[in-house]
């Protein structure tokens, strides 16, 4: 294989390095304090908000519904106005993190789920303010199922961005896509293939060490 | 220093077809408590208890009638006056309720860092309470290396953190050994005699009431139907509910073929079978041999219980009263004039 080659994989997998962490920061930030409102304002909740609750669920399951290939296509005028422009790995972490905000929003739910509800009761009883619920106990006790949501993301947003060369996005899919695929070179898509394996196993174990780390039950 | 005063708590459930149905959790309690005592409520389960206790802190917000705690009507507080009003209620439940992902000595730490207090007056308070809980030497631990006790120590030294002058104390051994109940009701029994903290505690266990509470107060379907004295519950309780709750606790119920062969109604080769209840001097006096002598009456003995309740005793005995039913019944009339509860079971069959 020619050195320009490896060059060419190497870059790609810097891409999609790139893309996964940005979207994926950036998705974190917004989708974690959507996952903390959805749990509180459900009914009964320590900030019972039942219209807002209704309203951002139906906001969420919308972002969710919305196949990834569609979604990239639909905002590119948004992504035009964000990044100035819609091809190239910035363009291609516009969609990658609008669709994974929801789903971190919800995974951060679910999580938040699993915390007995004796737990926010003893807080409450304490004289805790909501805030102090949502930091000193919701976010702590919940960080075991948040961190595994998040490695749940993580590999997500590898496997979409690989979509993103659709859109001329980069990294590691598009060159799966342009060389491996459109050229015909087998080599190139096993390897691409086999770089994108390895990536989702370290994702994981870093994920899983988190946790583990983490975990005090 | 507790004031519950006609205090409701209805909830209200939407069930499909038949429009909302209100449940009467409870229904227009009254209750006192004096500083520095232990009160228990006790009851059966789905009877209130849970509501009860969570309506002192507000937790539960009752829908009508007034709260006091220290002389505060909390029923009137704001949101953040309400949340100061909390610092001074320590409260304790059945399943602990510690922070997994705290140690121990960062869980006793949580309600003097939701007061905003400093690091190292809040070390300086923890060290202390985890000494006079026993686990000083737990403090790094998670809550998930310990023992149901020490988890309910933990949480009592959490609940203390705050210098609070009400502990409200929700079922707090129902999920501990018999062994780890007594420990841990000497513990809170030895916080209200050295720190003077009052205790509200509801449980399901006479046991709880017998060891450490100085009033009672029996709750059934929402409302509080009996309140007294522990001695005075354990000698003579008023209702039914009372009195199924002390032959429960004290196991004497007479034996199975005894049941079996009762009649309700005398007649003509019968015997009565009465529980004989005292208390006081009437432990002490010879009154069975008496009986025998003053109105002719044989006793059979078959079942007895002498337990001492605090500083007082009781006496339970069931027997079968041998004589004419004249006799008889002036042997009852005769213990009844020495204060001694008689209760007749049934009749009996004579055997000869």
């Amino acid at each position: 294989m020619s050195s320009a080659m490896i060059d060419l994989i190497l870059q790609a997998t810097l891409d999609t390095l790139y893309m996964v962490a940005v979207s994926g920061l950036i998705s974190t930030l917004v989708g974690l304090p959507l996952g903390v409102m959805l749990y509180v304002t459900r009914p009964r909740q320590i900030l019972a908000k039942p219209v807002l609750n209704q309203l951002l669920s139906i906001i969420t399951n919308i972002g969710r519904s919305i196949p990834f290939i569609i979604l990239m296509v639909a905002i590119i005028p948004f992504t035009r106005m964000l990044v100035g422009t819609s091809i190239g790995i910035n363009a291609a972490s516009v969609p990658l993190t609008i669709a994974a905000i929801p789903f971190v929003a919800r995974l951060v739910e679910a999580a938040l789920n699993e915390i007995s509800p004796g737990l926010i009761e003893a807080a409450q009883a304490m004289g805790a303010t909501p805030w102090q619920i949502i930091c000193k106990v919701l976010i702590p006790e919940a960080r075991g199922g948040i961190m595994t949501g998040l490695t749940i993301t993580a590999v997500t947003l590898v496997s979409y961005s690989a979509m993103a060369g659709a859109v001329g996005g980069g990294g590691l899919g598009d060159l799966g896509i342009r060389y491996g695929y459109n050229r015909f070179n087998p080599t190139i898509m096993l390897i691409t293939v086999v770089i994108l394996v390895v990536m989702v196993q370290g994702f994981q174990s870093l994920g899983d060490y988190l946790v583990r780390k983490s975990d005090r039950k | 220093m507790i004031e519950l005063s006609n205090v409701s708590k209805t909830y209200f459930s939407n069930n499909k077809g038949n429009g909302s149905h209100a449940i009467h959790a409870l229904k227009e309690a009254n209750l006192i408590v004096p500083k520095g005592t232990i009160h228990g409520v006790i009851g059966l389960s789905g009877a209130g208890k849970s509501t009860l206790i969570r309506c002192v802190n507000l937790l539960e917000r009752p829908t009508s009638g007034t709260v006091t705690v220290d002389g505060q009507e909390m029923t009137s507080l704001s949101n953040a006056a309400l949340n100061r009003a909390r610092h001074r209620i320590g409260m304790i439940f059945q399943h602990f309720n510690l922070l997994t992902t705290r140690s121990v000595f960062d869980n006793v730490a949580l309600p003097l860092e939701l007061m905003g207090q400093k690091r190292h007056t809040v070390r300086e308070r923890v060290i202390p309470l985890l000494e006079m809980v026993g686990l000083a030497d737990k403090a790094d631990q998670y809550p998930a290396q310990l023992s149901g006790g020490q988890k309910q120590r933990v949480a009592i030294a959490r609940a203390l953190a705050s210098k609070p002058q009400v502990l409200l104390c929700d079922e707090a051994t129902s999920a501990l050994d018999p062994q780890t109940t007594s420990s841990i009701l000497e513990l809170l029994r030895d916080i209200n005699h050295q720190l003077g903290i009052t205790i509200l505690l509801i449980t399901h266990e006479m046991e709880v009431v017998k060891s450490i509470c100085h009033r009672v107060s029996l709750i059934s379907d929402g409302e509080l139907v009996e309140d007294s004295e522990v001695g005075d519950f354990f000698t003579a309780p008023r209702t039914q509910l009372g009195r199924e709750f002390l032959n429960d606790f004290l196991q004497l119920t007479p034996p199975k073929e005894l049941i079996e062969r009762l009649v309700d109604t005398p007649r003509d080769n019968t015997h009565p079978v009465v529980r004989l209840t005292f208390s006081g001097d009437a432990v002490s006096t010879p009154l069975i041999s008496r009986l025998a002598r003053e109105c002719g009456v044989d006793v059979s003995i078959l079942q007895a219980k002498v337990e001492s309740i605090q500083e007082r005793t009781l006496g339970l005995m069931i027997a079968e009263l041998l004589g004419t039913p004249t006799q008889t019944q002036q042997a009852m009339t005769y213990l009844e004039s020495h204060q001694l509860q008689v209760e007749v079971l049934g009749h009996v069959q004579r055997n000869d």
